[in-house]
């Protein structure tokens, strides 16, 4: 942890650390790097799972990649999230698609679900929901279900 | 000799309308569900030239119910029913690793009887799953009495569960703090005989299926699906471990009572149809020694559920946990913000990552492969939609 702190200074803040869960929030504009910095130096060698949550008070969408290890033992059971936020306005962030293979569905399922424009992902398209949705992301929070 | 050039040219000067034939004209495109008897209420469109698949492209959604949306407007209790809908076959599994998360927020201790008890349902929802599963394997490679044995045997754990639980399938019986109820009794013995019975029954299977000839030429060195591939598209469960990765939730990151089991995980080194057909099987051998380990060292007597309050909550926070389920890692990235109800669920589940692997293993395969490989990939569609 101390390593990447030292060799990203500014751009990262470590949320949280507890036992078998760290999370840190970088820069949208370092995620690519801390990333690749993640997978070849640290050992966590897929994404489990990518996902956002939606923060209105704040104006803010975060996006929260979950990152394990099958090859290093030691790793096994940690999960590291890793996070990066942007405005709910204007959701767009750098795509981790070339360092991790796992996030293509996942970020896809984020796009339409949360609205964040992944930059650089060959296909922000619809995936579950119907073709011919015409309403906002459902995931937002400013989106109702009906009656509730 | 003239070739084909000039005599395309020669043609074309007797103003005859020859056209010649593209790339594109010999694909011919093939929509696979979401009617289709296998696939489940999932889409995928295959381009063959001949007989081989050039291109595919998975399109889920057909069930979608946004289940990550609906855990948003009721109270952590209130989501268990309709959360073990997306796989009503393991529904024990995927309200487990929601417990585990619910329990670590509002900081519930769980009664050592009720990791048991709960442990144990999650055994036999496991093999009253992959005996599905297998079951629609059989089928799909036209082997008519490997779907009718499981589908006969899986009823053996559905009547043991339904004396645990009170419903055949869908249980709710796996809450935050413990389980719903105590085991009945005589339940012990019944369980241990029917084991007894279903593992002289896999030894059948294994003559019958696995070591048919037909199915092995089937399923042998098909598409192959390599260790360093398997890691980097993050795939998950027994396709994970058929390709030579020995990942197991239960091992890796014991939750409950795992650490006490003595049980080991299995896994194969060629990744391909056969071992990841056989893994599961594997599995299922595997998980009969559990619960026989689970009956025998369960605590005899002892509460099997924390009491709770009316509408449990934590302070604000956010936990990711996970267990193994039927078709591997199952996570529940949760947020809570203070109130009886989520702020945001996330559920990350095997299926959904298997299914990155469908294109890159289909392309390059016969179409008659097709279910073979489809299959094999542990996919459930439902669960995938959420």
């Amino acid at each position: 942890m101390e390593e990447i702190k030292k060799k990203f200074g500014e751009s990262i803040k470590v949320v949280f650390i507890k036992p078998l869960r760290i999370k840190i929030q970088v820069e949208p504009r370092a995620i690519v790097e801390v990333a690749t910095f993640l997978r070849d130096s640290m050992g966590f060698d897929h994404a489990e799972s990518a996902g956002g949550t939606d923060y209105p008070k704040e104006n803010q969408i975060e996006v929260i990649y979950h990152l394990g290890s099958y090859t290093r033992e030691d790793l096994a059971a940690h999960i590291l999230s890793l996070t990066a936020r942007t405005s709910r306005d204007d959701a767009r962030l750098p795509t981790l698609i070339n360092v991790y293979k796992s996030v293509e569905y996942h970020e896809r399922e984020t796009f339409e679900m949360l609205g964040v424009y992944f930059e650089g992902h060959p296909r922000n398209e619809r995936f579950l929901l119907p073709e011919d949705w015409a309403d906002i992301p459902p995931l937002r929070k400013d989106f109702r279900i009906k009656g509730r | 000799m003239t070739s084909l050039e000039d005599k395309f040219e020669e043609s074309k000067k007797l103003g005859l309308q020859i056209v010649r034939e593209s790339e594109e004209d010999r694909l011919m495109t093939l929509s696979v569900g979401p009617q289709h008897p296998g696939s489940g209420h999932f889409r995928f469109t295959v381009k063959v030239d001949g007989d081989y698949i050039v291109y595919c492209d998975p399109d889920p959604g057909y069930v979608h119910r946004g289940e990550e949306k609906m855990c948003e407007y009721r109270n952590v209790i209130q989501n268990i029913p309709h959360l073990e809908r997306p796989v009503i076959h393991d529904s024990s599994n995927i309200t487990y690793s929601y417990s585990l998360a619910i329990e670590e927020l509002a900081g519930i201790e769980v009664p050592r009887r009720g990791q048991y008890i709960r442990a144990l349902a999650s055994e036999l929802n496991r093999q009253v799953y992959t005996l599905y599963w297998l079951a629609i394997y059989g089928i799909f490679l036209g082997h008519s009495t490997m779907f009718m044995w499981p589908t006969g045997d899986r009823e053996l754990f559905i009547d043991l569960l339904e004396v645990l639980t009170g419903a055949r399938v869908t249980h709710a019986f796996n809450i935050p703090g413990g389980v719903r109820n105590d085991i009945p009794d005589g339940f012990k013995e019944r369980c241990l005989r029917q084991m007894r019975y279903f593992q002289k029954r896999l030894k059948e299977y294994e003559d019958i299926f696995y070591n048919m000839p037909l199915f092995r030429q089937r399923t042998e060195g098909v598409a192959v699906l390599s260790k360093e591939d398997a890691v980097k598209l993050g795939v998950a469960g027994s396709v994970l471990r058929a390709s030579g990765v020995p990942y197991d939730i239960r091992k890796a990151e014991p939750y409950d009572i795992y650490n006490e089991i003595d049980f080991k995980v299995q896994y194969m080194k060629t990744g391909d149809c056969f071992a990841r057909s056989y893994v599961p099987f594997l599995d299922m051998q595997e998980s009969c020694h559990i619960i026989e380990q689970l009956l025998d060292k369960m605590p005899q007597s002892g509460e099997v559920r924390a009491k709770l309050q009316p509408n449990p909550k934590g302070p604000p926070g956010e936990t990711y946990r996970r267990v193994e389920s039927g078709r591997g890692a199952l996570g529940y990235y949760i947020v809570s913000d203070g109130t009886p109800k989520p702020y945001r669920v996330k559920i990350s589940v095997g299926s959904f990552r298997n299914m990155l692997a469908l294109p890159y293993l289909l392309v390059g395969q016969k179409l008659g492969d097709m279910p073979a490989v489809y299959w094999s990939l542990n996919y459930w569609p439902v669960e995938a939609d959420r």
